[in-house]
């Protein structure tokens, strides 16, 4: 219990107050660097990519559903990468997200400090391993497992990609979620208690809306991750770049086309360039998830 | 039949008497090993309001807790002895403490309400106790904040943020979100601290209203105020009970020289 006496604020020490405008001011010249490399990847990335629209229409490249960058008759038609990036996203979300929401719930509201400090280094260990051995996971063990359990003829496709970024999203969105619901104040739970509803109740209903901002953010954050993920998607989905609304086919992401094709197609070629088209666009889809993160966490820490 | 004891008047009025709310017998409260609440014994009256004073740490906040259960929130908080609520004991095997929490409404401290809307706030408990029905809510909520004398001032934005209103008018609302879960009796910890003079007024005029309907038992560190809000009152120190009865006898013919010594401003 606090005493009356003690919210008020002493007067501040001048020299505190400098300081504080001197960091800012570093903090701010870091952020606005930070700021212009991304406006110069960004301007990279569309230069790059103008090019195929002098040969190939813009308005084929965002509609077109087919990707053929080396038969004769070429297509760079975005759809199916955007199906196949969105079908691989869309899955790693529903497993990932309610998952996230369980143990981040868990760790704030439920377990013991000892299992607390068990589980958040063992999911940042989830963070540090490379994306690489996540894949071979996928190829080696996942894929056989599928293909067993669901009688498939091939276990490399979008639901495998699903699981694994799902488990690689996991770190992020449990993280900041959890930070967010332990941000909600000790007094929100207890008005809650006090008034007869159980620890249950209050959970749903007090604790998540109360954090809702910074969980939306966390989600988002982990998402983004999901669809900026290379190598993984690379090597377990199949990578055949078709429309498809099943699991259990062959996809290729946006992130896969690039990483596989940028090595093999010549320099200045339409081909070339359209994988920095997929880049720009892949680039304004992670920066939109981002700033809407960004959104909301500050709308979360105004209350 | 509950039990009933004569207590005379608090303004010198003829015997009356009173109907029993809540009968304490032997309470004790433990932090660990740490005693908080030392064998306390004491009846509160149906709606009256009691005033608990004391130095600080003497134990009031965890005696208003022990009375809805509260401190089992808090981790390795042990209590003994009976706490009758209409002579059930609340401590009794079987009792439910989210049950017995709906009967017996808690305002804090600091007012707390949650990020949400006024309406959304107030209507937070009943939503909990099963009411769904949209028009039903919307009457508990209106009643509840003519009841918490908040109606007026928010009447026409019942959709905007509780965290707009200004602190007096937020704990006002935290009085309204606790009415509206219609409880028998009503804990208040210090509930005007945070407030400044008008507001403090506001909330004051309302406990005298509201004893009408609800038993109240206010913790305040503020004497004027347990003066002019309360009947009775009572005087921990050390987590004791050392004295207990009527307001104005306390203030102005203490039986005890530690009460003597506390409210003339000796110590505390
Ligand atoms: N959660 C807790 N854990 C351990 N000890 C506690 C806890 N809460 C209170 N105490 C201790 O119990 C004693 C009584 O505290 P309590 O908060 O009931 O006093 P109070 O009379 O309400 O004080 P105040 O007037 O400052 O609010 C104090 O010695 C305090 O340090
Ligand atoms: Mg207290």
């Amino acid at each position: 219990m606090r005493s009356t006496l003690s919210l008020r604020p002493g007067p501040r020490p001048r020299r505190r107050a400098t300081e504080g405008r001197q960091a800012e001011l570093v903090l701010a010249g870091l952020a606005s660097c930070s700021l212009l490399a991304l406006g110069l990847i960004f301007v990279f990335l569309v230069k790059e990519a103008l090019p195929l629209f002098k040969s190939y229409p813009f308005e084929d490249f965002v509609r077109g559903l087919e990707w053929q960058p080396t038969s004769t008759n070429v297509r760079f038609g975005l759809v199916p990468l955007l199906a196949g990036t969105f079908l691989v996203t869309l899955g790693a979300a529903v497993i990932a997200v309610p998952l996230s929401l369980g143990v981040a719930l868990f760790v704030s509201e439920v377990a013991p400090k000892r299992i607390r400090e068990l589980l958040k280094p063992g999911l940042e260990l989830l963070a540090a391993i490379p994306s690489v051995v996540y894949g071979f996971f996928g190829m080696v063990v996942l894929a056989r497992w599928l293909q067993g359990v669901f009688g498939l003829t091939s276990g490399l496709n979008a639901f495998n990609g699903s699981i694994l970024l799902a488990v690689m999203a996991l770190p992020t969105m449990v993280t900041l979620s959890e930070d967010a619901l332990r941000a909600v104040p000790e007094s929100y739970r207890n008005a809650s208690l006090a008034m007869g509803a159980s620890r249950w109740e209050t959970m749903i209903h007090v604790t998540l809306p109360s954090a809702r901002a910074g969980v939306a953010a966390a989600v988002i954050l982990g998402l983004g991750r999901v669809i900026g993920e290379t190598m993984t998607v690379l090597m377990v989905t199949g990578n055949a770049a078709q429309i498809s609304f099943s699991f259990f086919d062959s996809v290729r992401t946006m992130t896969a086309t690039i990483a596989a094709e940028m090595a093999e197609c010549a320099w200045g070629t339409p081909h070339y360039h359209a994988l920095f088209a997929v880049g720009a666009a892949l680039f304004l889809i992670t920066f939109v998830f981002n700033a809407v993160a960004d959104i909301l966490l500050r709308r979360g820490a105004r209350g | 039949m509950p039990p009933t004891v004569t207590i005379r008047g608090a303004r010198g009025d003829t015997e009356t008497a009173r109907r029993i709310k809540i009968r304490i017998e032997g309470l004790s409260v433990w932090y660990g090993s740490l005693p908080a609440i030392k064998d306390v014994t004491v009846d509160f009256g149906a709606n009256r309001v009691t005033a608990l004073i004391g130095p600080s740490g003497c134990g009031k906040s965890t005696f208003l807790r022990a009375l809805n259960r509260m401190n089992e929130v808090l981790p390795g908080v042990r209590t003994a002895g009976r706490v009758l609520l209409d002579g059930r004991d609340i401590y009794g095997p079987g009792m439910d403490p989210v049950e017995i929490r709906a009967k017996v409404g808690m305002v804090f401290q600091r007012p707390n309400p949650f990020p949400f809307s006024i309406f959304d706030n107030v209507a937070y408990g009943p939503r909990r106790h099963g009411v769904t029905s949209r028009s039903e809510l919307y009457a508990i909520v209106e009643r509840s904040l003519h009841e918490a004398a908040l109606w007026e001032e928010v009447a026409d934005r019942l959709r905007s943020p509780a965290l707009n209103l200004s602190g007096g008018q937020q704990q006002r609302l935290c009085i309204a979100r606790a009415l509206a879960v219609e409880p028998e009796v009503l804990l208040m910890d210090e509930p005007a601290s945070a407030l400044d003079p008008v507001a403090t007024g506001r909330v004051e005029d309302l406990i005298a209203e509201l004893a009408r309907n609800y038993t109240i038992i206010i913790v305040t560190h503020n004497m004027q105020q347990a003066a002019r809000v309360s009947e009775t009152t009572g005087f921990f120190l050390h987590g004791e009970l050392i004295e207990y009865g009527p307001t104005d006898q306390m203030f102005t013919r203490p039986k005890d020289p530690r009460t003597e010594a506390y409210i003339t401003g000796r110590f505390g």
